[in-house]
């Protein structure tokens, strides 16, 4: 009994970057899901779409709901990430001066979304892509 | 504190929403890097910036922030106005610069997030 959302994340548009997460926050509202787990939910989502967005040239967001828990996964084709453990590291970040005036590239996105889902997963080979899978608890919401 | 007295106290323009600016605030965020929005969540929130685009009212929609400041007399354009006002965050405009604009909020008691 699980509903799956899926939604493409365009790369050639930032002022769009967000848009499938928000869809995908309207859908769980609707859905009457606990606002904590909507909302640790949109944030890890929208961390993972703004990435897709300004890493990877944009990819795509799977939204998996099950009664005791909710899976996203993030996936592009873009260059993958060569060193995953700095990467993870607070305040590493490889954005450029533009892309930080547009309010990103603080290095914090990798690490935020770790911290708002219960379990994290991250998978990336250079050339070819990430994977990211995320999995937020319907009961016991982090912090 | 509401919306409105901080309003009031940074004599700020109402660009959205006014019919919710007697809702509640409990905390005070400012910055112009959305990830570090992103690392502070709470309820209640209030949102003071000098970023213009809508990745600022998508943050906030994200986040459950309840109304965004524009410090340093900035106005976003209509698109941005129009897409808060679909998710119902209140939108101020104030003359006032990030650091003082905190300041008077923080000495008038809205303080920022208390544990780490
Ligand atoms: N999908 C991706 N494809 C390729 N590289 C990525 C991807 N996601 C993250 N990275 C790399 O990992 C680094 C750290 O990512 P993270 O999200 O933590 O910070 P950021 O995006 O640079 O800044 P912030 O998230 O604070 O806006 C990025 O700068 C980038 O080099
Ligand atoms: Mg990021």
């Amino acid at each position: 009994m699980s509903i799956v959302l899926k939604h493409e994340i365009p790369g050639d548009d930032f002022s769009r970057a967000g848009e499938a997460s928000s869809a995908v926050k309207n859908k769980l509202k609707q859905m009457g899901i606990p606002p904590e787990v909507i909302r640790n939910v949109s944030i890890a989502a929208y961390e993972g779409e703004i990435n897709a967005v300004i890493h990877a040239n944009g990819g795509e967001i799977t939204v998996t709901v099950d009664p005791d828990a909710i899976v996203i996964v993030i996936s592009d084709t873009g260059n993958g990430i060569p060193d995953i453990e700095l990467a993870m590291q607070e305040g590493y970040t490889t954005a450029s001066d533009n892309i930080r005036a547009l309010g990103f590239g603080a290095g914090m996105g990798l690490p935020n979304m770790k911290k708002y889902a219960d379990e994290f997963d991250i998978r990336s080979e250079a050339g070819k892509g990430t994977v990211i899978t995320m999995k937020i608890y319907m009961k016991r919401p982090k912090d | 504190m509401t919306i409105k007295d901080i309003s009031t106290l940074l004599n700020c323009s109402v660009l959205c929403c006014e019919e919710r600016l007697g809702s509640d605030v409990h905390m005070a965020c400012g910055s112009d890097m959305m990830s570090d929005v992103l690392a502070f969540v709470k309820d209640q929130a209030v949102l003071l910036t000098g970023l213009l685009n809508p990745q600022v009212v998508r943050t906030a929609e994200m986040m459950d922030i309840i109304c965004i400041v524009f410090v340093r007399g900035k106005t976003p354009g209509q698109d941005v106005v129009e897409l808060a006002r679909e998710k119902g965050v209140v939108i101020l405009s104030t003359k006032e610069r990030m650091y003082e604009a905190c300041g008077k909020l923080y000495e008038s008691g809205l303080k920022g997030r208390k544990e780490p």
